[in-house]
C-alpha cells in the first residue's frame, strides 16, 4: 500500500538549509517524490543596484554575492572591467590576486567542511574547521582590513600591498593546515557514519552533469576534469604547477573527496605564489572614479570558485555607470534546477547533505 | 564494506586527544582582540585638515555620509565649513570615502564595537564624536592608493628663448585630449565657486568639458562672464588656490580649461551661435556706462540681454580697459579680446570709442541723458617712485609704457631696463622690454616669494633671462649730461619681522648703496584713480581712500550711479571687475523694474 504523500516545507529558517531559501518537498514515508525550491527571501537586486552606481562603486557591492567566498566575484568583475578598458594589471598584483583567491578557496572549503558534516550531525568537524578558518580570516584582515568582506581586488590591481611579514605568516598558516588536515581526515573521511551517509547519495551521472551545465567540484566529482584555472587560465595560473583532482561516482562522497584534495592543491599554489612573487607596482591607477567612463561594449570574465564557474558579464554604454551587469554563478544551476531533480527518490533526511554538497548559495541565486 | 568498520569507527575517536585543550580561538585571560593595522573600523576625520568638499559623501554608494554644519567650524575660503556625518547603520566599511578624500583627512580606525539601543546614536560625526579615534587610525589614504588624480596635465608653452623673439602667445593651450583629461580630474566639489569673485559655475563647465560637451561648457561660462576667454588666459584664478586637489597635489587647471572651451568658439559669430543669447524685448530704459573695461562691458552685456539700451563711453580707441592696454599681447592677444568685444557688441551694446568723459563729453550730459549710470573707470594714473632724478628722460611709469606698446606706439627704452616693483605690471613691463631686446632687471623691496605677481609669471620672466634683485630699494636716478637716465642707485634691505604680526618689513642696510647702469627706469609700484571727470558730482558721489564708496549692490552714494572694477575693489583684478559688473546689472535691473528687495 502506498503512503499518502505529505508536503514538507524546509526553510527558509532551518539549520540544514544553506542560507535563506526554502525547499518544498512531497514525501511518501521518508522518500521524496517531488521537490520545488522557493527562493526570493534574499533578493537584494544587486545587478540592478549596480546600474545606479558608477564603475567603482559597483565593486563594493560584489562581495555580497557570496559571503563565504567574495573574492572570485571581485576578481571577475575587476578583470571584466580591465578587459573592456584594455587596462594592464601589474604582475605583482596578479600574484597577490591569486594568493587571495586561493586563501578564499581554503576558507570557503573550511566552511563547507562544517556545513557538510553539520548536515549529517557530525558537529565536531564543523567546530574545528570553522575555528581554523579564523586563521585565514586573520590573514584577510591583515591584508585587506576586512575579515569577511575584503573589497580588495579592484579594477587595475589590488588596493594595498602585502604588509610586512605577511608572507611568513601565510607560510606558517599553511604549515599548520598541512598538519591539521590529517585530523580532519581521521574525523571525517575515515568515519563510517560519514561514508555511509554520503556514498551513493545524491548521484549525478556524467551525462546529466554535462547536460545540466554542472560545474566546479560537483562536475569533477562526476569524473570529468574541468577547471577554468586550467581550461581558460587567468591571472598567473598558467605559470603555476598544480593538479585538478577528480573523483568517480558523482555522489556526495565523490564531491567531498574532490574538495578534500583541492585544499591541498590550494596550499601548493599558495606556496608557489609566495616563492615566485615579483616586486613592483600593485595598482594601475584608474582615472577619477566620478568621471570614469568605460568604452562602449561588453566583457565577460570567469573565475574558478569553490562552487564552480563564477563569471561577471558587464555591458557599458560608454557612460560612468554600467548599463547592465550579470553574475553567472553555479548556485543557480546546482541549487535550483539540479537540486529539484536530484532530490527525487532521496531520503528526506539527506536534503541538507545534498544541498551542502552542491554548494548551494542563495545570495548568489538571487542577485 | 561491512556495516561495522573498525577503523571507521575508532579513528574519529582520535578527536579525544583534543580533550582538555584550550580552544585556540580564545585566549585566557580574555583580551579584546586588537584589530589589524589596516583594519576598516569606524571613521575618524581630522577636522583641521578636512575642507568639507563632500567627495566622501559623493562616492558613498550606501548614501551613508551627509555633510553637516558643525558648531565651532565656520566656512571660509577653501573650506565649506561642512563636515561628514556617517550613518554607521548604512556604512559598509568599503573605505572608498577614504580613498577619494583629497586632503587625506578621513580615515578608518581599529574600533569596531559599539552597542546602543538608540538607533539615532549610530549617526557619528567622525572626529567630533570620537576624538579618541586619532590614536586608533588604521586604514588611511596614502598618495599611492588615493583615487584622486593629483598630477595636472602639463601646459605646453613656447621655450624661453623662442618667446623673447616676438609677442607670440607663450601659452599654447590644451588640445582636446588634454582638456578632457584635465577636466576629468575634477571632483566637482565646488569649493572653487565660493572663492571666485564672480562665482562662476566652475564644476558645471568642467564637467561639460570632461563629457565632451564644449558648447555646453561655453554656454555655462557665459552665464555670468562675458569675457571668459580673457579670464581663461590671464585670470588671477583664486579658484585654483583653494582647489581640493591642491592640498596633496596640483590644482585643476581651471583657467586653462576655460580658455580651452572658449577658444572652441573661434569667432564672434560662432560664439553667438553657440551661446544663442536670449535678448529680451527693449524695455525703454537707458544705461550710460563710463569705461569699456571688464566691469563696464559686463554690466553692459547683461543689461543689454535684459532689454536695456546700453551705451558705453570709452576714452581709448579699443575696448577692454586694463586688459587691453595693461596686459602684454603674449599673454592676451589682441584678436582674442576683439572677438569677445565684437560678440558683446553683436547683442546690441553700443560703444563710443575715443570719447573721454570729462573732455569729449561731460559727466553731466551722461548723468542727465541716461536713466542709470555705471562707472568702470579703473586706475589710470600711476604712482611715482618719489626719488631724486625721476624726471630724467627714460624714467617712465610701467603702466604708461605698456599702454603705449599695446597701442602700437614705439617707445625708446635702450638696452638696459630696470623695472621697480613686484606685481604683475612689473613683470609684464620687464617681459615686454625683454622682447625688444633689452637687458632687463627687476628690483623689488621684499623677497621673491613675497612678490604679489603670479608665480607662473615670475617663473616665465626668469626663464626668459630676466634678472631679479630682491630686497633692493631705489634711492636715486642718475642722469647724464643730456638729462637721460644713466644709472639707478639702490640700497639693499634686510627683512625685519613685524612686531604686530604682519609680513616682514624691508629695512635699508646702511652703506649698501649700489649703482647699476640703465637706459630706462620703469616704476611699477601701484596705480590710482583719476576722478576729475566728475566735476560737480564729486560732491554727491563719495570717494574714500582713493576708491568710490559703494554698497553691496555696487551703488554709489548717488543712487542713480553704480560703480565697479579697480576704482571700487582692492583686489584689482579682472574677475572682480566682472563680478562687480554682474552684481551691478542685477541691482540696476531690480531698481528699474521695481523688484528691489
Amino acid at each position: 500500500m502506498r503512503d499518502k504523500a505529505t508536503t514538507l516545507y524546509i526553510g527558509p529558517q532551518h539549520p540544514g538549509i544553506t542560507g535563506n531559501m526554502m525547499v518544498k518537498v512531497q514525501v511518501e514515508g521518508d522518500t521524496i517524490i517531488k521537490a520545488r525550491t522557493e527562493v526570493g527571501y534574499l533578493h537584494r537586486a544587486f545587478e540592478k543596484l549596480q546600474e545606479r552606481r558608477n564603475w567603482l562603486q559597483s565593486f563594493t557591492l560584489l562581495c555580497r554575492f557570496c559571503v563565504p567566498e567574495p573574492d572570485p566575484v571581485e576578481e571577475s568583475y575587476a578583470r571584466a572591467v580591465e578587459m573592456l578598458e584594455g587596462r594592464e594589471v601589474p604582475e605583482r598584483a596578479k600574484y597577490i590576486r591569486v594568493l587571495m583567491l586561493e586563501l578564499a578557496r581554503m576558507g570557503s572549503y573550511l566552511l563547507w567542511y562544517g556545513g557538510q558534516n553539520g548536515s549529517l550531525g557530525l558537529y565536531t568537524m564543523g567546530q574545528w574547521s570553522v575555528g581554523d578558518r579564523n586563521y585565514i580570516l586573520d590573514l584577510f584582515e591583515e591584508l585587506t582590513g576586512g575579515r569577511i568582506y575584503h573589497m580588495y581586488i579592484w579594477p587595475g590591481g589590488v588596493r594595498r600591498d602585502l604588509p610586512e611579514g605577511f608572507t611568513d605568516k601565510v607560510l606558517r598558516t599553511m604549515d599548520y593546515f598541512e598538519k591539521r588536515l590529517k585530523d580532519y581526515d581521521d574525523l571525517m573521511f575515515t568515519n563510517t557514519i560519514f561514508q555511509k551517509r554520503t556514498q551513493g547519495v545524491g548521484v549525478i551521472s556524467k551525462e546529466k552533469a554535462v547536460e545540466w551545465g554542472v560545474v566546479g567540484p560537483v562536475l569533477r566529482g562526476c569524473g570529468i576534469k574541468s577547471d577554468i584555472r586550467i581550461d581558460d587560465p587567468y591571472e598567473i595560473y598558467d605559470q603555476l604547477d598544480f593538479e585538478v583532482p577528480t573523483a568517480e561516482g558523482g555522489d556526495i562522497w565523490a564531491r567531498a573527496l574532490v574538495r578534500r584534495a583541492e585544499i591541498r592543491q590550494s596550499i601548493r599554489i599558495i606556496r608557489q605564489v609566495i616563492e615566485k612573487m615579483p616586486s613592483g607596482e600593485i595598482y594601475n591607477k584608474i582615472p577619477n572614479p566620478l568621471k570614469w567612463a568605460l568604452p562602449k561594449g561588453d566583457a565577460y570574465a570567469r573565475t574558478e570558485a569553490t562552487r564552480g564557474e563564477i563569471g561577471m558579464y558587464i555591458v557599458s554604454d560608454g557612460t560612468v555607470n554600467p548599463r547592465r551587469t550579470h553574475l553567472r554563478g553555479a548556485a543557480y544551476v546546482h541549487g535550483v534546477s539540479l537540486l529539484e531533480d536530484l532530490l527525487v527518490g532521496e531520503n528526506v533526511a539527506d536534503i541538507s547533505a545534498i544541498m551542502n554538497s552542491l554548494g548551494t548559495c542563495p545570495p548568489e541565486i538571487e542577485r | 564494506m561491512s556495516f561495522f568498520d573498525l577503523t571507521g569507527t575508532l579513528k574519529p575517536l582520535t578527536a579525544l586527544k583534543q580533550f582538555g585543550k584550550q580552544p585556540h580561538t580564545i585566549s585566557y585571560p580574555k583580551v579584546k582582540k586588537e584589530a589589524a593595522d589596516r583594519y576598516r573600523g569606524f571613521h575618524y576625520n581630522d577636522l583641521e585638515e578636512c575642507i568639507g568638499c563632500g567627495n566622501c559623501s559623493t562616492i558613498c554608494q550606501n548614501a551613508a555620509i551627509d555633510m553637516i554644519q558643525i558648531e565651532g567650524i565656520d566656512g571660509k575660503k577653501g573650506d565649506s565649513g561642512l563636515r561628514p556625518r556617517v550613518d554607521n547603520g548604512r556604512c559598509c566599511w568599503c573605505a572608498l570615502c577614504v580613498e577619494v578624500c583629497p586632503t587625506g583627512s578621513l580615515s578608518l580606525t581599529k574600533d569596531y564595537l559599539y552597542v546602543s539601543e538608540d538607533p539615532d546614536t549610530f549617526l557619528w560625526t567622525p572626529g567630533v564624536d570620537n576624538p579618541e579615534g586619532k590614536e586608533r587610525v588604521s586604514f588611511t589614504s596614502t598618495g599611492d592608493s588615493s583615487l584622486n588624480v593629483f598630477q595636472r596635465v602639463p601646459m605646453r608653452e613656447l621655450e624661453g628663448k623662442e618667446r623673447v623673439k616676438s609677442f607670440a602667445e607663450v601659452v599654447l593651450g590644451y588640445n582636446e585630449a588634454e582638456a578632457r583629461a584635465e577636466a576629468s580630474r575634477c571632483i566637482s566639489c565646488g569649493i572653487c565657486t565660493e572663492v571666485c569673485p564672480d562665482h562662476m559655475h566652475i564644476p558645471e563647465y568642467i564637467n561639460a568639458i570632461a563629457a565632451g560637451k564644449d558648447d555646453e561648457a561655453v554656454r555655462i561660462i557665459y552665464d555670468n562672464n562675458p569675457l571668459p576667454e580673457m579670464c581663461g588666459k590671464v585670470c588671477t584664478r583664486r579658484c585654483e588656490d583653494v582647489c581640493a586637489l591642491a592640498h596633496r597635489g596640483e590644482p585643476i587647471a581651471i583657467r586653462w580649461l576655460k580658455r580651452y572651451a572658449t577658444e572652441t568658439a573661434v569667432t564672434a559669430d560662432i560664439t553667438h551661435e553657440i551661446v544663442n543669447p536670449v535678448i529680451k524685448e527693449s524695455n525703454g530704459k537707458t544705461v550710460g556706462i563710463v569705461g569699456a573695461g571688464p566691469s563696464g562691458l559686463t554690466a553692459a552685456y547683461y543689461l543689454a540681454l535684459r532689454g536695456y539700451d546700453v551705451t558705453i563711453f570709452e576714452a581709448n580707441a579699443k575696448a577692454g580697459g586694463a586688459t587691453m592696454y595693461g596686459i602684454p599681447k603674449y599673454r592676451l592677444p589682441i584678436e582674442s579680446l576683439d572677438k569677445q568685444i565684437e560678440y558683446i557688441q553683436s547683442i546690441g551694446v553700443k560703444i563710443h570709442f575715443n570719447t573721454k568723459v570729462g573732455k569729449d563729453i561731460t559727466f553731466k550730459e551722461i548723468y542727465e541723458k541716461y536713466d542709470v549710470v555705471f562707472m568702470g573707470v579703473g586706475f589710470p594714473a600711476a604712482w611715482t617712485l618719489g626719488i631724486d632724478g625721476e624726471d630724467a628722460q627714460g624714467s617712465v611709469q610701467a603702466v604708461n609704457y605698456l599702454h603705449a606698446i599695446n597701442s602700437g606706439d614705439k617707445v625708446e627704452i635702450g638696452d638696459k631696463v630696470i623695472v621697480v616693483g613686484g606685481g604683475n605690471v612689473a613683470i609684464d613691463a620687464a617681459r615686454v622690454s625683454k622682447r625688444f631686446g633689452a637687458d632687463v632687471t627687476i628690483l623689488y623691496r621684499r623677497r621673491v616669494e613675497d612678490m604679489p605677481a603670479d608665480w607662473e609669471e615670475i617663473e616665465g620672466a626668469e626663464d626668459e633671462g630676466i634678472h631679479i634683485i630682491p630686497q633692493a630699494i631705489p634711492v636715486a636716478v642718475h642722469k647724464d649730461e643730456n638729462g637721460r637716465v644713466k644709472s639707478l642707485e639702490y640700497v639693499l634691505a634686510e627683512m625685519v619681522p613685524d612686531e604686530r604680526g604682519g609680513r616682514p618689513k624691508p629695512v635699508e642696510i646702511e652703506g649698501s648703496n649700489t649703482t647699476i647702469e640703465a637706459t630706462s627706469v620703469m616704476a611699477a609700484i601701484g596705480q590710482m584713480g583719476d576722478y576729475s571727470f566728475l566735476d560737480e558730482y564729486a560732491e554727491t558721489i563719495k570717494v574714500d581712500r582713493g576708491r568710490f564708496v559703494v554698497n553691496d549692490k555696487q551703488q554709489t552714494t548717488d543712487p542713480k550711479v553704480f560703480a565697479g572694477g579697480d576704482a571700487v575693489n582692492r583686489t584689482a583684478d579682472a574677475i572682480s571687475a566682472i563680478a562687480d559688473g554682474f552684481r551691478a546689472c542685477k541691482a540696476i535691473d531690480e531698481m528699474m523694474m521695481g523688484t528691489e528687495k
